[in-house]
């Protein structure tokens, strides 16, 4: 790991001062970054821990929707009982990632801000048309992921909170690939009753909307619905774990297995 | 770039000067010297680095140490009583051949002294799902498994 500066933010805007300067990153868990800096895959020249930032933690819950605080750990949605409450699907996601150990660190805002083609989260916020809160405004799940590893933050913006809305039934499939429980494909689906969203990770460089599988859910919450939708395989990822032919299958399978779990 | 650390480690505070860069098993295996903290894989797959923090099992080569300043860290050293009766956990590993040649014992009982404080009477399926951060080398694991059954068991008893 190449050598850094250290920062522990004491509020928001001494984060946003300290994040401004030069090659400066965030810290949140630690769980993706502190592994990247090992690999030299990121060598910024400072960090600013976020860790003990009180306004970026906790989960809060209105009937519409959910809000978790940028800094709040997967374990704590997993167990959350507001979230089990009003969004099952987004809790059980949370339960899915990693290990515990890796969920005792790991955050909501961390996995967002980094959107790794194979993370889980960015899923939840597409398909619950989450609203994603920073300290420089807000920006709808739609326009905020927008490639392999990048989002439309700009550099040394900070995530403060998620808004997840509450659907009126969803569920989240995975196919995980069994050694590091990351997705090789996953797909997540909210029924908002008359509108239905789904949205697939793992499968493409940047978790993705398919269009056609939320038309015929639309027309017919079933999950011969989604299954009779084929996933086109231009465009998906070819790696050692899957081919994008199989990729391409797994979407409309996960897809028909979340709509069975979305009717229990 | 150095520096001030302090935290609580196995009930003793400790303080030092360290680099930035620190991750918090160096500082753990290389400053305090407690060995009984593993290296396996250094990148956060194989649980054998694993200590509490704070009251979660976490991995201590996925953090850097600065991320546990103020914390109050165990490791394996501290687990046992001063008088060298096993915790009960590492106990029912002893009894039900639960490590082979060792290397990730550590982290296994790290790992299951926090999931049966939560799970005091866990299902093997729970068990397993709770070991998905741990692996063993020597595969060891059905009596892994039998092990952390028994230890949370005899956790819940109190003994
Ligand atoms: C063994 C292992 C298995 C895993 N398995 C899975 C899995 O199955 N599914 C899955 O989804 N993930 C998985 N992960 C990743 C895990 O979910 C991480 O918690 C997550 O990717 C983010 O890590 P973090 O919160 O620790 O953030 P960090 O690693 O600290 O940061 C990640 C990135 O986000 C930026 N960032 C952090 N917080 C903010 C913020 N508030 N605003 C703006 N930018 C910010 C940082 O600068 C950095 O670039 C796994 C990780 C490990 C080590
Ligand atoms: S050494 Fe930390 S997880 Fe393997
Ligand atoms: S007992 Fe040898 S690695 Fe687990």
């Amino acid at each position: 790991m190449h050598a850094f500066k250290y920062h522990r933010a004491a509020s928001l805007s001494e984060a946003a001062t300290l994040a401004g300067k030069g090659e400066a990153k965030l810290l949140a868990g630690g769980q993706s970054l502190v592994q990247a800096m090992k690999l030299r895959l990121a060598s910024p020249s400072d960090l600013v821990d976020l860790g003990t930032l009180k306004e970026l933690q906790g989960i809060k819950s209105d009937g519409r929707t959910v809000t978790v605080g940028a800094m709040t750990r997967h374990a704590e949605v997993e167990r959350s009982a507001e979230v089990k409450k009003a969004i099952p699907a987004l809790a059980a996601l949370a339960g899915m990632i990693g290990d515990r150990q890796v969920r005792a660190m790991g955050t909501c805002g961390g996995s967002i801000a980094n959107s790794d083609p194979a993370a889980d989260y960015p899923a939840a916020v597409l398909a619950l048309n989450a609203t994603i809160t920073t300290n420089k405004g807000r920006y709808e799940a739609d326009k905020f992921f927008t490639g392999l590893y990048e989002t439309a933050l700009k550099p040394g913006e900070i995530i403060t909170s998620v808004s997840f809305q509450v659907p009126k039934r969803a569920a989240y499939m995975k196919f995980k690939n069994p050694a590091s429980r990351f997705a090789i494909v996953g797909v997540f689906v909210a029924d908002f009753g008359g509108s239905v969203r789904v949205a697939v990770t793992g499968a493409g460089p940047c978790v993705f909307r398919q269009a056609d599988m939320e038309k015929a859910l639309a027309a017919k919450f079933a999950p011969e619905s989604a299954a009779g939708v084929k996933q086109k395989k231009e465009g998906l990822n070819t790696d050692l774990h899957a081919s994008a032919e199989y990729r391409a299958h797994l979407v409309s399978v996960m897809a028909k297995r979340a709509v069975e779990a979305a009717l229990k | 770039m150095a520096v001030k650390i302090s935290m609580q480690v196995n009930g003793k505070a400790v303080a030092a000067e360290v680099e930035d860069r620190t991750l918090l098993v160096t500082f753990i295996r290389e400053h305090l010297r407690l060995t009984g903290t593993h290296v396996g894989c250094d990148t956060a797959q194989c649980g054998a680095c694993t200590v509490d923090m704070d009251g979660r099992a976490v991995k201590a080569c996925a953090l850097l140490a600065m991320q546990a300043e103020g914390a109050s860290i165990t490791t394996i050293e501290g687990v046992a009583k001063p008088d060298g009766t096993l915790h009960p956990m590492q106990a029912a590993f002893k009894e039900n051949h639960g490590l082979q040649c060792g290397f990730c014992t550590p982290g296994m009982v790290m790992n299951a002294i926090d999931f049966a404080r939560s799970h005091p009477n866990p299902s093997e399926q729970e068990i397993r799902e709770a070991l998905e951060g741990n692996l063993c080398r020597c595969t060891g694991y059905h009596n892994i498994v039998k092990s952390i059954a028994a230890g949370a068991k005899a956790m819940a008893a109190g003994k």
